[in-house]
This record gives structure tokens, sequence and C-alpha cells, in this order.
């Protein structure tokens, strides 16, 4: 993220190529539901939904104003509990028959979940502000830790333990959305993600947009030419404080219920985990780690106990080699396409992802044959269809050999890799 | 009354001792690497749970013998072949590295024991009691940890004033590339004190593992309140990091053994409140978990360079 990507002039002419990624989204948007046929599908691509609205608006923290937090998940809790108490307003409103909240939707929520995310960050905000890196990390760190233990602390507003829950089914149906099964929410869902990722978007471009990468990579020249780098850090706070309250007020529509732990360390450090993944440096790269992660979240548990080890061991892998992120990758394989130096470029690029294959293979068949000797029920530890013995000695000695091939594959290849590269 | 306060003050005092072994190398770390190392708390809990596994072996003293100098040796691998690579990315990705160690460690821990608490127990002899005060008692244990944490700061005073390697590591605190420049190993250096900081927290979780519990969650429990102490404490300020641990282990203990609610104390002072509201009838002790956050806010904002820090982080 260090790097910095030169801007690209500024283009008032209409122009199909700039417009074709959404009009590519959209369409995938709409044709998805008819593709997908399950229900959990359905509710897989509504958790993902969230999760890339609440990623993306992490990213303007991190990715674009160089601002590490540990607290994001504040705003999207707080969001979240807004909405949901929004919602039970509307509820109790229509029963009656009257007042305010009668006449308010509950697609309109995520709303309401923004304007509270933001009203928090715009609350909280200044004295944060003042430093970015280390110091602005332990600020929101105890931010968080703070929230959450107050979550447990007011059970008339937080629900205590138990949490607070809602019904999405009530008050004023916009567009005939009931909200009653998967599918329905899904158009709600599709809807506010466009748009929310589309304003994303936009925030990028406009001059406070542009300024925040200027107090990334350099907040003392910002300073010397008249703008107070703190200014900037609350703005682009207050705006990432409104997506992350956004997606909160989403996942208070999509789940029904929410507890004091959507408050804590571990969403933020989803939201963390989720854009370093696929790339802080690159505008959809939060996009593209939020599919993936939630993807590896709620599939793996499906194969292996050891499910949240490997989302960890993957961001960390591309912490370690490939700091830019998935997002990073893509973007290195369109510039080599541009180019046309794909054709060089490609053999280093297969050699490399071989050995990382390699690597992973040895290390999840050491993971999983682990995990049988500690907690076997039966004898073997199942990998892609094979049985391996966690009693017998070659079923180490093959994750062995693939961990150390693969090693052995990318030191060799280093120079050749490096050459093509 | 005065039963309380002693018995608060003893255990404040421990825990603070603990706190301290653990911040210690977490602050000789941070100043000298610049990396706010986000494992450190998951070495203290590597520590608790091979003193475990190895005391069932080899007893409970070479255990606390033993496991501390693998977690050091592991956190010294960690460095040279994790974090050395990702430091020219810079601090960021550093946290972010630590930030992912700490998760792969805490589901490693939980594939390995479980995910319950082990039986980690100090020998039997030491929970007698080592003296009796107003009928309570207070275990030999908790006087052997006094003593450790006491033997280990001279220890680490000695270390750090008195040897050549000392004299390198406090140079290097302040004018790393100096040191450098006059032809020693920093890269090795860093390397040795980033495994001696682990070690330190691994003989933190030694004897922290009886004394609190040895379960998976023990590094997210007490992970952040370490971070709390060295940024309270001034990043960098070895002694601010001891005066803050103390500070906090004192704050929580009273805390949880005072059983007041905040309506109790106004109301003392002439104040008429509902002592049953939900603000007011919030206990102290409920409170406890939350102070060390409230004191990292309040120091970040009206003092941030911490109690004895000379740098701003």
């Amino acid at each position: 993220m260090n790097d910095i990507t030169a801007v690209a002039p500024r283009q008032n002419r209409f122009s199909w190529r700039a417009l074709s990624p959404w009009l590519i989204s959209a369409a995938v948007l709409l044709i998805l539901p008819f593709v997908l046929e399950s229900g959990t599908a359905f509710t897989l691509m509504n958790v993902i939904a969230v999760n890339i609205v609440f990623a993306l608006s992490y990213n303007m923290l991190l990715g674009q104003g160089g601002m590490l937090s540990f607290g994001h998940a504040v705003f999207f809790g707080l969001g979240s509990y807004a909405a949901m108490h929004a919602m039970n307003a509307i509820d109790e409103a229509s029963y009656a028959g009257e007042g305010f909240w009668s006449h308010i939707p509950v697609v309109s929520m995520p709303l309401v979940g923004m304007i509270a995310g933001g009203l928090v960050a715009l609350i909280i905000g200044w004295p944060f502000c003042r430093r970015a890196g280390t110091a602005f990390a332990m600020i929101t760190l105890g931010l968080g830790e703070m929230v959450a233990a107050a979550g447990q602390m007011f059970p008339s507003v937080f629900g205590g333990e138990a949490g607070i829950y809602g019904n999405r089914m009530v008050g004023p149906q916009w567009f005939g959305l009931e909200l009653a099964q998967a599918t329905d929410v899904y158009w709600f869902m599709a809807f506010w993600t466009f748009l929310a990722v589309f304003a994303m978007w936009a925030f990028t471009r406009t001059p406070l947009g542009r300024m925040s990468n200027a107090v990334r990579d350099n907040p003392d020249r910002l300073q010397f030419i008249g703008y107070p780098p703190r200014n900037i850090r609350f703005m682009i706070f207050i705006a990432s404080g409104s997506f992350g309250g956004l997606a909160g007020g989403m996942a208070a529509v999509n789940y029904e219920i929410i507890t004091p732990e959507a408050l804590g360390l571990i969403p933020s450090g989803l939201a963390l985990l989720m854009a370093a993944v696929g790339g802080l440096g690159v505008f959809y790269g939060p996009i593209v780690g939020a599919i993936v992660v939630s993807l590896m979240n709620s599939m793996l548990s499906d194969y292996t106990d050891a499910s949240i080890l490997y989302v960890g061991l993957v961001f960390l892998a591309i912490v370690m080699f490939a700091p830019r992120g998935l997002g990073g990758g893509i973007e290195q394989f369109r510039v080599a396409l541009r180019e046309g130096s794909l054709g060089k470029r490609l053999p280093g690029w297969l050699i490399g992802a071989a050995a990382v294959v390699l690597i992973s293979l040895g290390l999840v068949l050491f993971i999983e044959l682990l995990f049988q000797w500690r907690h076997g029920d039966d004898e073997f530890a199942h990998f892609f269809g094979l049985d391996f013995a966690a009693g017998s000695l070659m079923s180490w000695i093959w994750a062995l050999v693939m961990f150390a091939g693969g090693v052995a594959v990318m030191r060799f290849s280093k120079k050749f890799r490096e050459d093509n590269a | 009354m005065l039963e309380i306060v002693i018995f608060s003050t003893l255990n404040g005092i421990l825990y603070g001792l603990l706190l301290f072994m653990l911040s210690s190398g977490l602050t000789l770390i941070f100043s000298m690497m610049g990396v706010l190392n986000f494992a450190h708390a998951s070495f203290y809990m590597l520590g608790a749970y091979f003193a475990y596994t190895m005391g069932m072996e080899v007893g409970f003293w070479p255990a606390l013998l033993l496991a501390p100098i693998l977690v050091g040796g592991l956190g010294a691998m960690v460095e040279k072949f994790g974090l050395r690579r990702v430091h020219e990315n810079g601090h960021v990705a550093e946290l972010l590295f630590t930030f992912g160690l700490a998760y792969v460690i805490d589901e490693l821990v939980q594939l390995i024991w479980g995910t319950v608490a082990v039986a980690y127990r100090e020998p039997d002899y030491m929970r007698e009691p080592l003296f009796t005060l107003f009928g309570t008692d207070y275990s030999i244990f908790r006087g052997v940890v006094i003593l450790i944490a006491v033997f280990m700061f001279i220890a680490l005073w000695f270390l750090l004033k008195k040897t050549r390697v000392g004299m390198m590591i406090r140079a290097a605190l302040t004018h790393g590339n100096m040191v450098g420049h006059l032809g020693h190993n920093v890269p090795r250096l860093f390397m040795g004190v980033f495994g001696f900081g682990c070690a330190l927290a691994g003989l933190a979780g030694v004897i922290g593992g009886p004394l609190l519990a040895t379960e998976p969650g023990m590094a997210v429990t007490l992970g952040p309140i370490v971070f709390v102490v060295v940024v309270v404490g001034g990043m960098g300020s070895l002694i601010g990091a001891f005066y803050a641990s103390l500070l906090i282990g004192l704050i929580q203990t009273f805390f949880v053994a005072i059983d007041a609610s905040i309506a109790d104390i106004l109301n003392a002072f002439g104040m008429n409140v509902d002592p049953y509201g939900e603000v007011t009838g919030i206990t102290l002790a409920s409170l406890a978990p939350m102070t060390p956050f409230i004191l990292l806010v309040l120091i970040l904002i009206f003092r941030p360079r911490g109690l004895m820090g000379e740098l701003e982080p």
C-alpha cells in the first residue's frame, strides 16, 4: 500500500471502458438469482453482500487513508443496533397504525444504520484522528474493547448476552419486497450493495477521496500546503463509519438478530482480514477479499474442523508473500495482458503457483493429520478423497515431502521467475 | 475492610507483576524494532501450554525453565523467517503479520490442546498456605510467583545495565542505525531481543497458567491489556511499563473486590440517585474489565506519550 500509483487523469468524457465494470456487475447481480437455486446459496450471497460493504468501508480507512483500525466493528455493530431498534419501532408503529415509523419501510434500514454509524464517528472521532499509525491502531483497539464491554452492561439497549432481535416483515412494503425468503432479501441486498459500492467508489474520486490518499502517503506535506491532516482523517473516519453502519443495517435485516459480540475485536479483525486478503491498494480488492473469506468461512467448515486456521494461514501467507493481496495479483495480470508481456511472464507465475499449491497441500495434510491425531474419531484423516492414517509414519512423510517439494520448486525457480517478472 | 485492602493489594501486585513480565518484553521489542507485537500474548499462552505438557513429563520446576526457552526459540524463528521478511513492507504490514500470527497460534492451540481449559496446576505442596491472615490463606505458590517475578526483574536489570549485550540493546533502542554502523549485527540483535521478549512472555505463561486459567481464550483476554500497559507506561519505557502494570493490576483487583455500585458511591457523597437504575446500578466489579481501556483512551487523548515515555507512538 506504500506504492503510490499514478493518479489517473480526470476523465470527463463518457467512456464505455470506465462504465463496463459497473454494467457487468449489475448484470451479474441481476442474473445470479436465476442461476442459483438453493436457499442456502441465497443465504450465502446475502452474507457476502454484507461483508463486501463492511470490508470496503474498512478499506476507506486502511487502504485509502492509511489508518489501521482495530475497532471498525463498533460502527458496524452500532449501526446494526440502530437499525434493529428502528425495525422494532416500525413493528410497533405499524401495529398501532400511526406514528412516524409506520411510514418507514424496512428496506430503508441501511440508511438508519448509516446515519447511526456516521453520528458515532462524528461524536467520538475527533480525539482519535490526531495521529495515524500505531497510536490510532491502539486507540481504536481500546474503543472496540470498551464498546464491546459496554454492550454487555446496558441490557435495555444491547439486550445483554442474548442480544436483540427483530422482524423484517413489518411496515410498508416497497417494490413488492415481502422480505420473507432469502430470495427476497437478495434483491434488497443486491440493491444496497451496488449502491454502497458505487458511492464508495465515487468517494475515491472526490477531492476528499484524493486527499485521503495524500494523508496516507505524506501527512507532513499536506500540513505544509495548508490542509490539516487531522481534519482530513476525521472526515474519512466519519465517511468510513457511515458505510460501516450501512453494512450493519444490512446485517440487521439479514440476520434479524444482533448480539454485543458484533461490536468486538473478532468482527473488527474480520474486516481487516477481508480487506488485507483482497488487497488494500486496489479499489475492488476488499470485494474480492470479502467474497473469498466468506466462501472459505462457510464452505471449508463442511470439510474440515480447522477451517478458521486455514483462513488465518491464507491471511498470513498473503501478508508475507503477496502484500498487495489478491486484487494486486489481478491488477498485475491485467497490466501484463495490456502490455502484451503475458506470454513472457506466465510460465514464471505458473511455476510459482505450482510451488504454492505443493506447499499448501503439504501444510493442509499436516494440519489434518495433527487434528486427526489429537481428536480423531476414526483412524484416517480425509484428504481430497484419500485417507491417511495419522498413526503411520508414511502419512507424515507425505506431508513433509509435499511441503519440501514446494519449497524446493520455489528456491530453484527463483532466478527464472525473477528474470521473467 | 482491612482484610479486603491487604489481600487486594497483594493480589493486585501479583497481577501487576505478571502484566509487567509480559509488557517488559513487548516494550523492548516495540522500542527497538517499532513492531507492536500483536502475538505477544499468544506466546504467553504457548508458555502455559508447553509447561502443562512438559510438566506432566519432567515436573513443574524443569518446565519452568524449559518452556520459556522453547517459546523464546520459537519467537526467534518467527522473527527470522517471518517478521524480517515483512519488515520491508512497513510497519502496517508488520502489525498485520503479528495479528495473523496471533490468529493462527490461537487456532493451533485449540487444535492441539482442545477448546476447553486444561488442568494445569501448581504442584500440591505449593497449594499449602504461606501465611493466614484474617482467616484467609495466602498460598505458597503466590509467594513463589512474586519471588520469581522479582528475581526476573533483577536479572533483566542486570542484563540491560551491566552487560555488553545490554549496552548494545540500550544503544539500539535509540540509535539503531548507529549501532549497525559500528559493526554490530543488528538483525541478530533484533532476533535475540524478539526471542528474549517471547521467552519472558512464556515465563509469564508458565506461572500465569495455574494462577489464572490455561485455556485458549487466555491470549485474547490478556493481550489487549498488555497493549494498554505499554501505551500507558509510555512506548519504550521499561520503568513506565512497570508503573503502569502495577497501576492496572491494582485498579482491576480493587474494582473487583469492592462490592459497590456507582449509585452507592454517589449516594455516599450525599447525592440521591436510584441504586437500581440502568447506569447507576452498575457495580464497580462489572466495570473492572473496562478500566484498562478507559485508561488507554484517556491517556492517548490527554498524554499521548504515556506516563514515562519520551516519544509519541
